[in-house]
């Protein structure tokens, strides 16, 4: 038997929750490195699963499969697939980062109770979202990653409700009220979307038999299953409402502002750059794969949310006062291009959609990160608080111009990539929809060159005037993530290689072709 | 003389040998065993009442009941390794007493239940020491007035009341017959058997006496309505099918008996006494479920009661009522069951969305655990309506697994207190978890495991009966389970933010630091928990092989 290398990927976070939690309340530093540490071990992990995942070879890879609850018909089955790989690249890449920015973000303000240990709560917490989204990366039985899309939403909970950000326009009492509405509202949202999925989980149970991904697939294949098309569109539905809620796409998104804004910066990032992928990504893996009929049936609809998605995250965007606001409702137009790209039902969509979601991770990462330490020096969040930074911490409005043209989709910079490959792929199937989410990269340039604009740009405000720049710590965060921009935007085949033979799979469940002539998607 | 002896023949006659007409009943009492030895523990801790000095009166009762219900527990396992609950299951005690697999399975979860149920009421170290004299949450003297002298004397003398534990025995002896019975009698006994003494029970609280027996009055009374229905609806059931056994009556029910007990001609097989029979003698088991539309006593109950009791009552109660329910509407009245299912459906919904919409304004902990406890009922209640082997088992888990927590979550409550007692308040539970990080955190698990959150036994045993739900084609009834489950999931949130996300109040509660015991009984509960929702697979079968009636 084979070494258990994607358990061990997702049991090495968890191991570190359990030791950094364990941690003696004094000693608070220890509990930081430890994580970091043990998030460090991960990527190196996460780095072992990718050279060892050879894209030409089967669907699923370096799968384990092991007996769990056979009353329920669950295994325990991991596999990845190039999607898989590259998100869980994403993941155990981000963590390290997100260890780092937040370093001093759960430091304790007053000494409570002795055994009230907030900083070793803080990065537990973290890295057993990391565990969990990692298992639900890996799942290729339906249950278990039911259990770990469900189980995840707790430790983000106590991230969002019990960690915000030091400076609060409206004070600590009024911040802790805020906060813990944002946390609850995440979790609502999230658990009733988990719910209805339960139900449609427990319906597919009824009509299959099992939760293995490769079986039912088999089953459909054989026509030994034969779902009917009432029942598959209703599962669908119960499927895609969860992972909806959770990408978000429009109108299920309106938790994503409220936690954004609450939470710390790094647990900002946690939730928009890794954990809603799970989201899109289980549109791909278990709405495509189990539902294909039903997905092409519900392709139109889903194209349109998209597409609001888009222009509506867009749009409202451009009017926010409130930097972290600001990120959250781009990524919520974000969040529309790559599910727009998933239900194109093109190669090149489908590609740019993965593609997307690394690319969103590490644009959304710096971007959201670097506002973090600009709202922390400041105290503010409010953009109008802000004006000139540029000249008093030309390092960190250098950075933040960077992430800004990310996320704009600047050439030379990874989400260009992404972005115009699933307009391209949309395109070539949808014409009007393609055209219409194309407004959606205009509204992109105004509200982030506005946003840079209003504040570092200008004469210095007299608050901004002491403002150190980034230090060592902030720029061992933000430059890797910026030079990986920069080489993906300029040389993404790493990634696409990975992805595409993964994308072809998916394509072949739904059993589309794309329309001719035949575009090769960017290698 | 002649005359005399023709007169008598009219309404005598001779019989041929009349002693030997009467047979010696047949008991089998190693099949009886656990009943047997719980019963025989309750008599002995009576005695023990009466004629042990009063200061070692504590740990002789413990020790009896604690050497009952493992000895008893020890005689389930036996029992169902001998193959009990499986090959051999039969009908014992000359047809009283089903000595089957969920019979089994559930004495055996009702035994464990009692066990830890046990130590949260031998707990002495919580309530502050009266008079040089540790106290459990007992009163000191029952059977004096709230605020009299005489209570203030047996205060002051540091009386302790161990009455609880032979009543707790006899509680659990009817609990234990009550799922097994085979006939309606038998039933009615065991219903008033576990009933009487937990009305004791609930009336013993040593802090708000005068809620505690308000709170037994109000069970007292309805309890006695709901055993008046159980049992005119005994009555009217015999009435229709002239036998109280279980089988006798299904046989009636399915028209494969012919003859017809004489007494009886006119009655017999009219369906209209079926059916009212049947409703209220369901009725009555639904009361004990505490299912909506007969919950009100809920939550004022599990509000006065101790909580030990509480927590007692509100898991072993459930299993043995939901044992009983099981046995009455799988073995008597299978073929009633396209009408049953309909009532049942209605009343499993109306459960689910009322326990779950009214727990949400609940300002009080106890009351908030109480409608939580009727909302699982109508959980419960959809793994009953399946009708299929699964559904006996998914029931059989989910109350494995309830109970547990259950008893788990009133424990904890048990350590929340301020100078009145427990702190029952929600607002005084505010930034427990900055406090006392350890406990709030066990009841956030305790919490997350009734929202039936993944990798806790909640989400096993919800799962479960929603499958077995789903296979028996109430798919909609599965739809309102999971909505409702998202109505719940906001007031357990709501008890969590309140703990971890709040800021501590100056005069807030603290947490006591208890016994052994207490303690015992909270990590029992916790790996009950943990075990069962990530490592489900062993209990399941064991629920799956005992999921099958004798009949």
């Amino acid at each position: 038997m084979s070494f258990p290398l994607l358990t061990a990927t997702a049991a090495l976070p968890a191991i570190g929750a359990i030791a950094t939690a364990a941690v003696p309340a004094a000693r608070r530093t220890a509990a930081k490195w430890l994580a970091l540490l043990f998030s460090l071990a991960t990527l190196a992990l996460a780095i072992t699963v990718l050279v060892r995942f050879d894209p030409d070879g089967d669907r699923y890879q370096l799968t384990e499969s092991h007996a769990w609850i056979a009353d329920f018909g669950v295994r325990y089955e991991l596999g990845v697939d190039g999607i898989a790989v590259a998100l869980i690249a994403l993941t155990a890449l981000l963590i390290p980062f997100i260890v780092l920015a937040g370093w001093h973000d759960a430091d304790p303000l007053e000494t409570g109770s002795r055994r009230w240990r907030p900083t070793q709560g803080f990065f537990a917490l973290i890295l057993a979202v990391e565990a969990m989204v990692i298992l639900s990366f890996e799942a290729t039985d339906v249950f278990l990653f039911y259990i770990f899309f469900e189980a995840m939403l707790i430790p983000l909970y106590f991230l969002i409700g019990g960690f915000g950000d030091r400076a609060h326009e409206h004070g600590e009492e009024k911040a802790a009220t805020q906060r813990s509405y944002a946390a609850v509202k995440f979790l609502l949202y999230n658990l009733a979307g988990g719910l209805i999925m339960l139900a449609a989980v427990i319906g597919l149970y009824v009509v299959a038999g099992n939760f293995s991904l490769t079986e039912i697939a088999e089953a459909r294949a054989s026509g030994e299953l034969d779902m009917a098309t009432s029942t598959e569109r209703w599962l669908f539905l119960g499927f895609f409402f969860a992972f909806a809620v959770k990408a978000p796409l429009w109108p299920l998104h309106t938790w994503l502002p409220n936690a954004m804004q609450e939470s710390t910066a790094p647990v900002a990032v946690l939730i928009t750059a890794v954990v809603d992928k799970v989201g899109t990504f289980a549109m791909l893996r278990f709405c495509l794969g189990l539902f294909p009929e039903a997905s092409k049936w519900a392709t139109p609809a889903i194209l349109v949310l998209a597409v609001i998605s888009i222009i509506y995250g867009a749009l409202l965007a451009v009017g926010q006062r409130d930097i972290k606001r600001l990120i959250a409702y781009a990524s919520i137009s974000h969040f529309g291009f790559i599910i727009m790209g998933i239900f194109a039902m093109t190669s090149q969509g489908q590609s740019g959609a993965t593609l997307y979601m690394v690319n969103h991770g590490i644009s959304t990462a710096v971007l959201m990160l670097i506002a973090g330490f600009l709202i922390s020096r400041r105290g503010s969040r409010l953009i109008a608080d802000f004006g000139g930074v540029q000249k008093v911490a030309p390092v960190l409005a250098g950075t933040f111009l960077i992430g800004g043209l990310a996320t704009l989709s600047l050439p030379g910079l990874a989400p260009f990539v992404s972005e115009f490959l699933v307009l391209v792929g949309t395109f070539t199937r949808y014409p009007v929809i393609g055209i219409i989410a194309t407004f959606g990269i205009v509204l992109a340039a105004l509200y982030t060159l506005v946003l840079y604009q209003r504040t570092m740009t200008g004469p210095v405000k007299p608050e901004v005037a002491a403002m150190p720049d980034l230090r060592v710590r902030e720029i061992a965060v933000v430059a890797p993530l910026v030079v990986l921009l920069v080489f993906l935007g300029v040389y993404p085949k790493p990634v696409t290689d990975v992805v595409n033979p993964a994308v072809k799979h998916t394509m072949s469940d739904v059993e589309k072709k794309d329309p001719q002539p035949e575009v090769e998607a960017a290698k | 003389m002649s005359t005399a002896a023709a007169v008598h023949s009219l309404w005598t006659t001779a019989a041929a040998d009349p002693i030997s007409k009467i047979d010696a009943p047949k008991i089998e009492y190693g099949q009886l065993a656990p009943t047997l030895i719980v019963v025989g523990a309750a008599v002995v801790g009576i005695l023990v009442e009466a004629f042990v000095p009063r200061k070692s009166r504590y740990y002789a009762q413990m020790f009896v009941s604690v050497v009952a219900f493992a000895a008893a527990f020890a005689a389930v396992v036996a029992l169902a390794a001998n193959g009990y609950a499986t090959t051999k299951a039969g009908i014992a005690a000359m047809g009283a007493i089903a000595v089957d697999g969920p019979a089994l399975f559930l004495q055996g979860t009702i035994l464990l239940t009692a066990l830890v149920g046990l130590f949260t009421f031998a707990e002495r170290r919580l309530d502050p020491e009266a008079h040089g004299n540790r106290v459990d949450s007992f009163a000191a003297q029952a059977a004096s007035v709230p605020g009299s002298d005489s209570e203030k004397r047996a205060v002051k003398a540091g009386f302790t009341t161990t009455e609880v534990f032979p009543l707790l025995l006899f509680a659990v002896a009817g609990m234990l017959v009550f799922p097994a019975a085979n006939d309606l009698l038998t039933l009615f006994v065991a219903l008033e058997v576990l009933s009487l003494p937990l009305y004791l029970l609930c009336a013993l609280a040593r802090r708000k006496r005068l809620m505690s027996q308000e709170a037994a009055v109000k069970y007292f009374l309805l309890g006695a309505f709901a055993s008046a229905f159980t049992l005119f609806g005994i009555a009217l059931l015999y009435g229709y099918a002239g036998s109280m056994s279980y089988a006798a009556i299904a046989q009636v029910v399915d028209g494969t008996v012919p003859e017809v007990t004489p007494a009886l001609a006119d009655t017999m097989g009219n369906d209209a006494l079926l059916l009212i029979g049947a409703a209220l003698l369901v009725m009555g088991l639904l009361f004990k479920v505490g299912a909506v539309p007969f919950h009100m006593w809920t939550p004022d109950v599990y509000q006065g009661a101790p909580t030990p009791v509480t927590g007692f009552m509100a898991a072993a109660t459930k299993v043995a009522a939901f044992g009983a329910l099981l046995r009455i509407l799988y073995v008597v009245l299978p073929g009633l069951r396209w009408d049953w299912r309909p009532v049942m459906w209605a009343v499993a919904i109306v459960t689910m969305v009322v326990g779950a919409i009214v727990a949400i304004t609940q300002t009080d902990i106890k009351r908030l655990l109480a409608y939580s406890a009727i909302s699982h009922a109508g959980f419960i209640l959809a793994g009953v309506i399946a009708a299929t082997p699964s559904g006996i088992s998914s029931v059989l888990f989910y109350l494995a697994a309830y109970s547990f927590v259950t008893i788990g979550a009133f424990a904890v409550v048990t350590l929340v207190r301020d100078a009145g007692g427990e702190a029952t308040h929600l607002s005084k539970w505010a930034g427990l978890g900055r406090r006392s990080p350890l406990v709030a955190a066990v009841f956030a698990v305790f919490l997350l495991a009734f929202a039936g959150i993944p990798l806790t036994s909640g989400f096993a045993g919800k799962f479960a009966v929603f499958k077995a739900a789903a296979e028996g084609g109430a798919v909609p009834l599965v739809v309102v389970g999971v909505i409702a489950s998202a109505i719940a999931a906001f007031f357990y949130i709501r008890v969590i933010v309140l703990m971890f996300f709040s800021e501590p109040r100056p005069e807030g509660p603290t947490v006591a630091v208890p016994s052994p015991l207490t303690m015992t009984a909270i990590g029992v509960g916790v790996a009950v928990t943990v075990v069962l929702g990530v490592a489900p697979q062993y209990f399941l079968e064991l629920a799956g092989d005992a999921g099958v009636f004798v009949r």
